[in-house]
C-alpha cells in the first residue's frame, strides 16, 4: 500500500480550472464512492475548497493509481485529459504524506498559517470517514496530520499575527479595547479598503455605526448597507465624541481634522480611548493627533509596516513548523513500513513452529521407546534448526532497505505464507 | 519548625518568580500552568508559616519587620491568585511575582525571632489596623505592576511597533479596568487603616493623631490615590496618566513601609 496525493491548488491551477475539478455538494459523495471504485484504490477522501482540490487516496503499489485515477477525473468531471493534467501534481509515498501535513499545517496555503484549511481537511476526512471511504491508513495518517498541525500552531507563531490589513486593524482594535461588542465605529468618507475594514469590524462585534459622507446622499446609502447612521458632513466633529473607532478616507486635498479639535473631542469624551485609521492618501489627519493621550492613529502606511513585518515573522516561523513536519513524516514512515515487515515475520515464525511441532509428533510415533531427556535433546535440536534457517530472512526483513517492499513478497512465495498481496 | 515553612515558601516563589522571568521570553500555556503551581504552592506554605507563628506568639505575627514584610507579601499574592482565578491575565505574574520575591527576600534576611509584644500593643485594634493596612498596600502593589504592564503595552500601540509582548499582553482597556479596581479596592482599606489607626492611638497613647513619621507618610499616600480616584472620575484621567500615578503611589507607599522605618524614627516598630 502506498499514500498517493493527487490535486491541484492555487499555484498551480487557474480559478477556472479549480472550479470545474471541484467536488461541491452531491459531487462530493458521489466523488468518494467513485474514487473507491478504482481498482487500485484502496482507501479515498477528497478534499475541495476555493483554493484547492485533492484528493487523499491509499493505493496498491502495483498497477498505475495515478494514472487511472486521472482517467476517472478526466470522465467524472467531463473534461479532456490534457486540459488539466498540467494543473495536476501527484505525490507519492513520502511526499505525500508531507504534503498532507503541510497543507493540514496551512503552509501550503495562499495565506501562510491561516487557520480556516484545517477545519477543511478535519470535515474533508469527516465525510469519507462516515461514508466508510477510507480504513486503517487514511485513518492513522489524518489523525497524524491533525496532531501535526497542532504541534505546528503550538511550538510556531505561524498563526499569531495578522497578515493583512484589515486584520492587522482588527487586531490592532483588540488590543486596544478587548471587545469590540458595543463600541461606536465611524465610517468618515468611502472607498473601497475603508469599507473593507468597516465589514472586519462588524464581524468582530462593532454594532452602532455612523457613515459621514460629503454627499449625504451618499452617506445614506453606505449608512443602508452597514445597518448605520447617516451623519451629514458639517456635524461629524460633534459626533466625533461618540466613535470609539474611526476610519477616514475622505479623497480631502488637506486635513479634515485637526490637534486642537481632537484635543477637544477627548476631553467631552472623558480621555475614553480612541483608535484612528487613515486611510487616505494624502494623509487627513494631522498625524499630531497621536501624541495626544488615548488616540492611537495609524495610518495605511504603518499598518502596511506591520502587515510586512509579521509576513516576514511567518517566514521564519514556518522554517521552523518545516523541521516540526520532518519529524513527524519521518515518525510516520517508520510506522508505515514497520507495519509491513511485522505481520511476515511473525507468519515467517509461526509457519517454522508448526512444522517443528508437526515433525515432532511424528517422531514420537516412529520412536516410541525414547525416553525424556533424549525427548528433549531432539526437541532442541529441531527449535536450532528452525531458528538458524529463519534466522536471515527475519534479519533482512527487519532491515531498512529500499527494496524491503519486494524482498516481504518473495519471502512470502518462498516461504508459502498467504497473506494481502500488498 | 515554622522557619523551614517559610524557607520552602521563599524557594517556592523564587522559584515562580524565575520561571515568570523566563515567560517575558517565552511563554505558553505550560509555562503559565507551572508558574501558578509554584504560587499556589508557596502560598499554601506560606499561609501555614503565618499560622504557626500566630499559634506560637498568641497574636497576628506582624510585630516586627521581618512579619510585616512577610505578611505584606501574603496579601499580595492572595490577590495576585484571585486576580489569576478571576481574568487571567497574560503575564501579569511576570510583573507580580519578582516584587513577591523581593519582599519575601528582605522579610527573610531580617530578624525573625518571635517576640512578645509590648504591652501597649496588645490590642485588638492591632488586627484591624495592621490588616486593613497590608491588604489595601498589596492592592496598590498590584496595581503598581498592572501600571508597569500599561506603559508598556501604551507604548507598543502608540509607537507602532508591534513586537516584543504586544502579543501576550492584555489589551489596554483591561488592564486601565483592573488598574481602577484595584485602586478603588485599597483606597477604602487605606482610608479606614488611617482610621482605625487614630482610634488605636487613642485607646493606647490617649491622641488620635501625634505627627509620627508613619501617620504623615500614610496621610499623603492617602493623598495621592485620592488626586488618582479624583482626577479619574473628575477630569477623566484614565489610561497613561492614571497608571503613572498609580506607579508613583506605590513607591510612596514602599517608602513609607521601608524608609520611614530606617530614615525617620517612628513609634511603629515597621
Amino acid at each position: 500500500m502506498k499514500v498517493l496525493v493527487i490535486g491541484v491548488n492555487h499555484k498551480t491551477a487557474t480559478v477556472e480550472i479549480r472550479e470545474k475539478l471541484a467536488f461541491n455538494g452531491p459531487k462530493l459523495e458521489e466523488g468518494v464512492f467513485g474514487l473507491k471504485k478504482v481498482p487500485e484504490v484502496k482507501e479515498a477522501a477528497v478534499l475541495s475548497t476555493c483554493n484547492r482540490v485533492e484528493l487523499y487516496l491509499c493505493a496498491s503499489k502495483r498497477g498505475s493509481a495515478a494514472d487511472n485515477v486521472k482517467g476517472f477525473l478526466s470522465a467524472f468531471h467531463g473534461l479532456q485529459r490534457q486540459d488539466f493534467e498540467k494543473s495536476l501534481y501527484v505525490h507519492e509515498g513520502e511526499d505525500a504524506i508531507r504534503h498532507i501535513f503541510r497543507v493540514s499545517s496551512s503552509l501550503d496555503s495562499m495565506v501562510v498559517g491561516e487557520p480556516q484549511i484545517l477545519g477543511q481537511i478535519k470535515d474533508a476526512f469527516d465525510f469519507a470517514l462516515h461514508k466508510k471511504t477510507t480504513g486503517v491508513l487514511l485513518n492513522k495518517l489524518m489523525k497524524k496530520a491533525f496532531s501535526t498541525a497542532k504541534r505546528v500552531r503550538t511550538e510556531t507563531k505561524i498563526a499569531e499575527n495578522a497578515v493583512s490589513i484589515s486584520f492587522a486593524a482588527v487586531e490592532l482594535a483588540k488590543k486596544i479595547f478587548t471587545n469590540l461588542a458595543g463600541k461606536a465605529f465611524m465610517l468618515l468618507g468611502a472607498g473601497e479598503m475603508a469599507e473593507l475594514a468597516a465589514r472586519h469590524l462588524m464581524n468582530n462585534g462593532v454594532q452602532d455605526v455612523m457613515v459621514v459622507n460629503r454627499t449625504y446622499e451618499r452617506g445614506c446609502e453606505l449608512a443602508r448597507e452597514f445597518n448605520g447612521k447617516p451623519v451629514k458632513f458639517e456635524d461629524f466633529l460633534h459626533e466625533l465624541v461618540h466613535a470609539d473607532i474611526i476610519i477616514c478616507s475622505t479623497g480631502a486635498p488637506s486635513y479634515v481634522l485637526l490637534k486642537e479639535q481632537m484635543h477637544k473631542v477627548m476631553k467631552e469624551r472623558k480621555n475614553r480611548p480612541v483608535f484612528i485609521i487613515d486611510i487616505s492618501v494624502p494623509r487627513n489627519i494631522d498625524p499630531e493627533i497621536n501624541k495626544l493621550d488615548n488616540v492611537y492613529l495609524y495610518s495605511v502606511d504603518d499598518l502596511q509596516e506591520v502587515v510586512d513585518t509579521n509576513i516576514h515573522g511567518r517566514k521564519i516561523e514556518a522554517e521552523k513548523a518545516e523541521k516540526i513536519i520532518d519529524e513527524e513524516v519521518e515518525k510516520f514512515v517508520k510506522w508505515m513500513s514497520s507495519l509491513d515487515s511485522v505481520p511476515t515475520i511473525v507468519a515467517l515464525r509461526q509457519k517454522a513452529d508448526e512444522i517443528k511441532a508437526e515433525e515432532l509428533e511424528k517422531l514420537k510415533g516412529r520412536l516410541p521407546g525414547l525416553d525424556e531427556e533424549k525427548m528433549k535433546a531432539v526437541e532442541y535440536m529441531a527449535a536450532a534448526i528452525i531458528n538458524k534457517i529463519i534466522h536471515p530472512p527475519t534479519v533482512a526483513l527487519k532491515e531498512d532497505t529500499e527494496d524491503r517492499d519486494e524482498l516481504i513478497a518473495m519471502i512470502k512465495k518462498l516461504y508459502g505464507i498467504n497473506g494481502d498481496e500488498d | 519548625m515554622e522557619i523551614y515553612l517559610f524557607e520552602i515558601a521563599l524557594t517556592f516563589y523564587f522559584a515562580a518568580a524565575i520561571v515568570c522571568v523566563l515567560e517575558l521570553f517565552k511563554g505558553t500555556k505550560t509555562t503559565s500552568i507551572i508558574m501558578l503551581s509554584l504560587a499556589v504552592i508557596g502560598f499554601l506554605f506560606h499561609t501555614s508559616n503565618i499560622i504557626a507563628r500566630y499559634v506560637i506568639s498568641g497574636h497576628i505575627p506582624i510585630a516586627n519587620l521581618h512579619e510585616a514584610s512577610s505578611f505584606f507579601s501574603w496579601c499580595i499574592v492572595m490577590i495576585f491568585l484571585f486576580l489569576e482565578y478571576r481574568y487571567r491575565i497574560g503575564l501579569l505574574g511576570s510583573f507580580i511575582m519578582p516584587i513577591v520575591f523581593v519582599l519575601m527576600l528582605s522579610s527573610s534576611m531580617l530578624p525573625r525571632k518571635i517576640e512578645p509584644l509590648s504591652p501597649v500593643l496588645q490590642s485588638y485594634w492591632l488586627g484591624i489596623h495592621t490588616i486593613l493596612a497590608f491588604l489595601g498596600d498589596a492592592a496598590f502593589a498590584m496595581a503598581f505592576g498592572v501600571g508597569i504592564m500599561y506603559l508598556l503595552q501604551e507604548h507598543y500601540v502608540k509607537s507602532r511597533h508591534l513586537g516584543g509582548l504586544f502579543q501576550r499582553l492584555p489589551s489596554l482597556q483591561i488592564l486601565d479596568e483592573i488598574n481602577y479596581k484595584l485602586i478603588t479596592l485599597g483606597f477604602p482599606l487605606l482610608t479606614l487603616a488611617i482610621i482605625s489607626g487614630a482610634l488605636w492611638a487613642e485607646s493606647a497613647w490617649g491622641s488620635y493623631w501625634r505627627w509620627d513619621p508613619k501617620e504623615v507618610w500614610s496621610l499623603i499616600t492617602w493623598f495621592i490615590y485620592a488626586v488618582v480616584l479624583h482626577v479619574r472620575l473628575i477630569a477623566g484621567w484614565r489610561g497613561k496618566r492614571a497608571a503613572v500615578l498609580s506607579i508613583f503611589g506605590f513607591c510612596i507607599v514602599l517608602f513609607t513601609f521601608f524608609g520611614v522605618n530606617f530614615i525617620l524614627q517612628s513609634k511603629h516598630v515597621f
